[in-house]
């Protein structure tokens, strides 16, 4: 069973409050339509990055709660972001991925390991404070306004698929004036 | 005077001379601290790991990071430069090469300040980089060249003043910079 991925951010979109929220291509794309706000984080730039950028800012700043929409054939391009981040133990970071078993964005060609590898088990071996899983919207909605509080770092597996078709926009994705007003909505906040 | 006296002060002012013509590990600490940083975010290499990233790890008022590839190391300073922190990545030149996607899409088009600490490992002392008998070492800096970075020799022990300027010029200019460690600091 899967959850429609737009489905899946309107979920998280609801439970939102002040939030910073990294997040990298589809989710990307369609999370800027979801839940627009300065403090969205969309410029990454290379391969794999995102949940890196998300701890980076978690630990600069410890008193906001961060949130990365990372994928799974970006977490498999960066797999040693979990132990990096399990050490660095941010307790204000919860690690999302939209598991969809491709790469989405690059032509829809399906990751190596399938359903077969583990990332929860990845993560819980690494030594995230918890780690989760999701495939019923109902579910998640129960539960994620709760994991948006908990002491991190925390590890949530999404099972997606593709839903409603949304716009790609990568200039705005990687807009320097974004990643500015980025800067200083936060350094306000 | 005692010859054997007039030996030991000799000692120690060759000693002294030769101290003064190293470069040394706390100096560059201090330096790393004039230029605002306190984070660090690392992975061993093999020209610094004693005499700067080991006494780091056990200072105060520096937090490090110890990341599993370079390539992260970039994404978290950029990170900790969105939520308004200075960061210092130390790393083997190895690493460097590992990171030029990291490096042209992150630090040069995406237009943040990362700050590197690149130990030369292999480069013979006193020899320029560009002159080395290693292949590693002697592309490194055309491969910044190419990439549009700044650079910094920091091999003598005077060299460690231009480490502050040059971390202040990435962060007006949001632009990297490396620094190149060229020998072993002691």
């Amino acid at each position: 069973m899967a959850m429609k991925r737009d489905q899946c951010l309107k979920v998280l979109a609801r439970h939102r409050t002040d939030e910073v929220v990294v997040a990298v291509y589809t989710a990307a794309q369609e999370w800027t339509h979801i839940s627009a706000s300065d403090l969205n984080y969309t410029f990454i730039g290379a391969m794999g990055q995102g949940s890196s950028h998300a701890l980076g800012i978690a630990l600069g700043r410890p008193d906001r709660r961060v949130v990365i929409l990372d994928g799974d054939g970006s977490l498999l391009m960066n797999l040693g972001t979990l132990v990096t981040i399990a050490n660095a133990a941010p307790k204000n970071l919860v690690h999302c991925l939209c598991r969809n078993g491709t790469y989405e964005t690059n032509g829809a060609v399906a990751t190596p390991g399938g359903d077969i590898v583990s990332f929860t088990g990845f993560a819980r071996d690494a030594g995230y404070r918890r780690t989760c899983t999701f495939d019923r919207l109902e579910d998640w909605d129960r539960e994620a306004g709760g994991l948006l509080r908990e002491e991190g770092p925390i590890f949530v597996e999404l099972r997606v698929e593709p839903g409603d078709h949304y716009p790609e926009d990568f200039a705005r994705l990687y807009d320097l004036e974004y990643r500015e007003r980025f800067r200083r909505a936060l350094a306000l906040s | 005077m005692p010859s054997g006296a007039g030996d030991r002060a000799t000692g120690i002012a060759m000693g002294e001379t030769a101290l003064n013509q190293v470069l040394r590990g706390d100096a560059l600490i201090a330096a790393i601290k004039r230029a605002g940083i306190r984070f660090i975010v690392a992975l061993p290499d093999r020209t610094t790991s004693e005499h700067l990233l080991k006494p780091l790890l056990a200072d105060p008022q520096m937090r490090v990071v110890q990341v599993c590839k370079e390539d992260e190391g970039i994404s978290i300073c950029a990170g900790l430069y969105a939520a308004g922190q200075r960061s210092l990545l130390l790393m083997q030149h190895t690493g460097l090469l590992d990171s030029v996607n990291a490096m042209r899409g992150i630090a040069v088009e995406g237009r943040n300040p990362v700050c590197m600490m690149v130990g030369l490992l292999n480069k013979e002392p006193g020899i320029a980089p560009a002159d080395s008998k290693s292949y590693g070492v002697r592309v490194v800096e055309p491969v910044l060249d190419a990439l549009g970075i700044a650079h910094h020799l920091i091999e003598r022990p005077g060299d460690v003043e231009r480490i502050a300027p040059a971390v202040e010029d990435a962060y007006a200019r949001s632009a990297p910079v490396v620094m190149l460690i060229g020998t072993e600091p002691l």
